[in-house]
């Protein structure tokens, strides 16, 4: 008997499967034969072929000559870039002023409330409209840049920094950097083991500052200071030189931040909210500072509420930033879905693969989410 | 086979399905080779045109479009209808207006698209026509300085996405050793919006475009366009590929605007014209062959546009020449007897 309701609820799942697969094949096939009806052109070939427009802002070398799958990998690391940048920006935001909503101080909470409802409330694209047109017209042409000592600009181009310049020599204190860390982890390890054998925790930091000098003194003996900056000039129309943040980037990296931060903060507050108010009586019970207290005992248990709906807001964010193409920052979706794919005009096989590689970016950040949340779920459950 | 899918998609919400299905139902031609079937069956033009350019396709505060582009819808529905009102028209971003018309979204694109081999060749339609020759050209603050194109190495471009502009810009500079960084924005307000509040030391697009633009400007004095065109930008209506018959009737509609200009017949005078034994004439209002029936449409489409809409000069000067704010000379667009490239194959 078991065996024959296994055996339907196998055919029909395999039904189901076979189903869809016919399904998609037949929805390709049509797809594929009708574009051919159509005399478009199909097929990934394009990918290999010259681009022939610029680019404003690439984080790899990139000219006219490059191909097609050169813009999409240019406007792929564009969109990585201002959704690392906007994540870690909001989650700093986000845990500060969700700690803020709980705060004792009446004066911080208030701000605090005011900060989530403003930007939470307001849809994103009009925020980054605002940040981009708002801030571009009050800001001065290059010419009558605002200096900041003279080394950095700030102007409706850009915001222009200096760059650092490594000559030959520099690799040593990057070892020696190296070495620092090592010895930092290492010390802390004989923090915790002396801890666990007399009670009292030892000091790293007079270790630590003797390594710092004694290590800067030998490198700067050895290689000398092998550093230089690049400091950015006004030459013609525009600064040359450092490293130019365009106001693309700028504005849409503040408002992704800004937008995510308000509701990265409501979802620390409810992560820390759910834990007993016990938990916290108990610490204190044992004689437990405050802030340890919140460090060791509520902060990891509330991580457990934190981490999934923290992981959506990556995730929204990462998407949202396709709303860059209102502003011309070139991410994926400007550069690639949109004047590539008006140059070629593709649509099928480009929109097929920006939404893969969204897709992509959505489960990579998910799948490192939830590794990072199963770690953090066993260490709350001992 | 198609029911079952549909139920299973509708019970399931199975969304990669429905995605895909979408775009496949999209571009499933279902009357490629019918058009203007599906035209009189609806009753109305479906008209891809800009989202909002003076002198070509720009709607008022009551949302009636004027322009030389609209004109070209205009007349396609008077030589179907006997009207110009039966026409939607729809506005479509740069980028999205291949896509539009590929899927069957507009029946007719004009909206100042450059006619352009790659367009014509790869992209699953044909241009039927040129109504506007243009070519690229660049507007900068007169506060700069600058008097040549030349003198723009290291500026900053503002152009719209997903344009010949685009490629003419960066073939321009590279050929010419000038670097040069450029910011494309979807939307023709936002290209101009950044460059006004500085953003760019110039702005690129067509002649005209630029022309049209400036007149929004607070200060238009303050902005001039540069002597030079880098580019030929012959703008013209395209339809789907595929239906030739389709075609004909969007080309002769085009072409019946230059003739009755040729033979001197315009909105106004076209009932004393119809007096005159000239063949020609007689030929183009109709009273002679079978031209319109041989497109599959009226007897009178000619006829029709011209009193609908008139004439290409007509259209020329109300929309984009001396009638208009823009007051842009005849110039390429004079007819090919006073020095200008606009002519009409004969109508016989």
């Amino acid at each position: 008997m078991r065996f024959w309701r296994k055996a339907f609820s196998w055919s029909v799942q395999l039904l189901f499967l076979g189903t869809v697969i016919y399904g998609v094949t037949w929805l390709a096939g049509n797809t594929v034969e009708n574009l051919a009806r159509q005399g478009t052109a199909s097929g990934f070939g394009f990918l290999d072929s010259r681009a022939g427009f610029g680019i404003s802002q690439t984080l790899i070398d990139y000219s006219e000559d490059s191909t097609y799958g050169r813009v999409l990998v240019v406007g792929l690391l564009n969109t990585l870039l201002v959704a690392f940048v906007s994540i870690f920006l909001a989650t700093l935001i986000g845990f500060l002023v969700g700690v803020g909503r709980l705060s004792k101080n009446g004066l911080v909470r208030l701000l605090s409330v005011i900060y989530i409802e403003t930007f939470r409330n307001v849809p994103l694209l009009l925020q980054i409209m605002f940040w981009y047109f708002g801030v571009l017209r009050n800001l001065n042409p290059p010419r009558q840049a605002n200096s900041i000592f003279d080394v950095a600009f700030l102007s409706n181009r850009g915001f222009v920094i200096p760059s650092p310049v490594f000559l030959e020599g520099s690799m040593a204190y990057g070892i020696g950097v190296i070495i620092l860390l090592i010895g930092l982890i290492l010390g802390r390890r004989w923090q915790t083991r002396r801890q666990m054998e007399t009670g009292m925790r030892p000091s790293l930091w007079p270790f630590l500052l003797g390594a710092i000098v004694s290590i800067v003194i030998a490198l700067y003996a050895l290689v000398g200071w092998p550093f230089e900056l690049d400091i950015p000039a006004l030459k013609g129309f525009n600064f040359k030189g450092g490293i130019n943040l365009v106001p693309e980037f700028l504005a849409l990296t503040f408002a992704l931040s800004v937008y995510t931060a308000a509701f990265i903060a409501e979802i620390v507050r409810a992560g820390i909210q759910s834990v007993s108010h016990g938990q916290t009586e108990a610490g204190r019970a044992l004689g437990m500072p405050s802030r340890l207290s919140m460090r060791l005992i509520i902060i990891p248990q509330a991580m457990r509420v934190i981490i999934p709906p923290l992981t959506s807001q990556y995730l929204n964010l990462t998407k949202n930033s396709s709303l860059a193409v209102a502003i011309a920052y070139p991410d994926i979706v400007s550069v690639f879905a949109g004047t590539a794919l008006n140059q070629v005009g593709q649509a099928v096989e480009i929109i097929f693969i920006t939404m893969l590689i969204y897709l992509g970016l959505s489960l990579l950040t998910s799948l490192s989410m939830n590794f990072y949340n199963n770690r953090v779920s066993k260490k709350g459950a001992q | 086979m198609r029911l079952i899918l549909s139920k299973i998609s509708k019970n399931l919400k199975v969304s990669p399905i429905v995605i895909i299905s979408f775009i496949a139902s999209g571009l499933y031609p279902a009357y490629a080779d019918k058009t203007l079937e599906t035209v009189k069956e609806n009753g109305y033009i479906k008209c891809g045109v800009s989202q909002g350019l003076m002198g070509f396709s720009n709607p008022d505060d009551k949302g009636n479009w004027t322009g030389i582009d609209v004109d070209v819808c205009r007349a396609v529905s008077a030589a179907i209808f006997g009207s110009d009102k039966n026409v939607k028209y729809i506005a479509l971003s740069n980028k999205e207006r291949f896509a539009a018309l590929q899927s069957g979204e507009v029946e007719v694109l004009s909206r100042n698209t450059t006619y352009s081999m790659q367009r014509d060749t790869a992209l699953g339609i044909d241009f039927v026509g040129i109504n506007y020759y243009d070519g690229q050209s660049f507007m900068v603050r007169k506060e700069l300085g600058v008097k040549s194109i030349s003198e723009l190495s290291g500026a900053s471009l503002c152009a719209n996405l997903g344009t010949t502009t685009e490629l003419n810009a960066a073939d321009y500079f590279t050929s010419a050793g000038m670097d040069y960084e450029i910011i494309t924005f979807e939307k023709a307000d936002e290209t101009v919006s950044a460059y006004n509040s500085g953003r760019c030391d110039v702005y690129t697009t067509d002649q005209s475009g630029l022309y049209a633009q400036r007149l929004k400007f607070t200060n238009p004095d303050e902005h001039m366009i540069l002597p030079e065109v880098i580019s030929k930008e012959p703008l013209g209506p395209a339809v789907r590929q595929g239906d030739s018959q389709w075609a004909d009737i969007v080309r002769w509609s085009l072409y019946a605007m230059i003739s009755a200009e040729e033979l001197g017949v315009s909105s106004k005078n076209i009932d004393s014209k119809a007096q005159l034994r000239n063949p020609d004439i007689q030929r183009l209002l109709g009273n002679d062959g079978t031209f319109g029936e041989n497109l599959g449409i009226r007897k009178d489409w000619a006829k029709q546009i011209i009193i609908h809409v008139g004439n290409y000069g007509e259209s020329f000067e109300r929309n984009v020449g001396k009638g208009s704010p823009l007051g842009i000379a005849r110039g390429q667009n004079a007819l090919w007897r006073n020095g200008g490239l606009q002519y009409s194959p004969p109508i016989r």
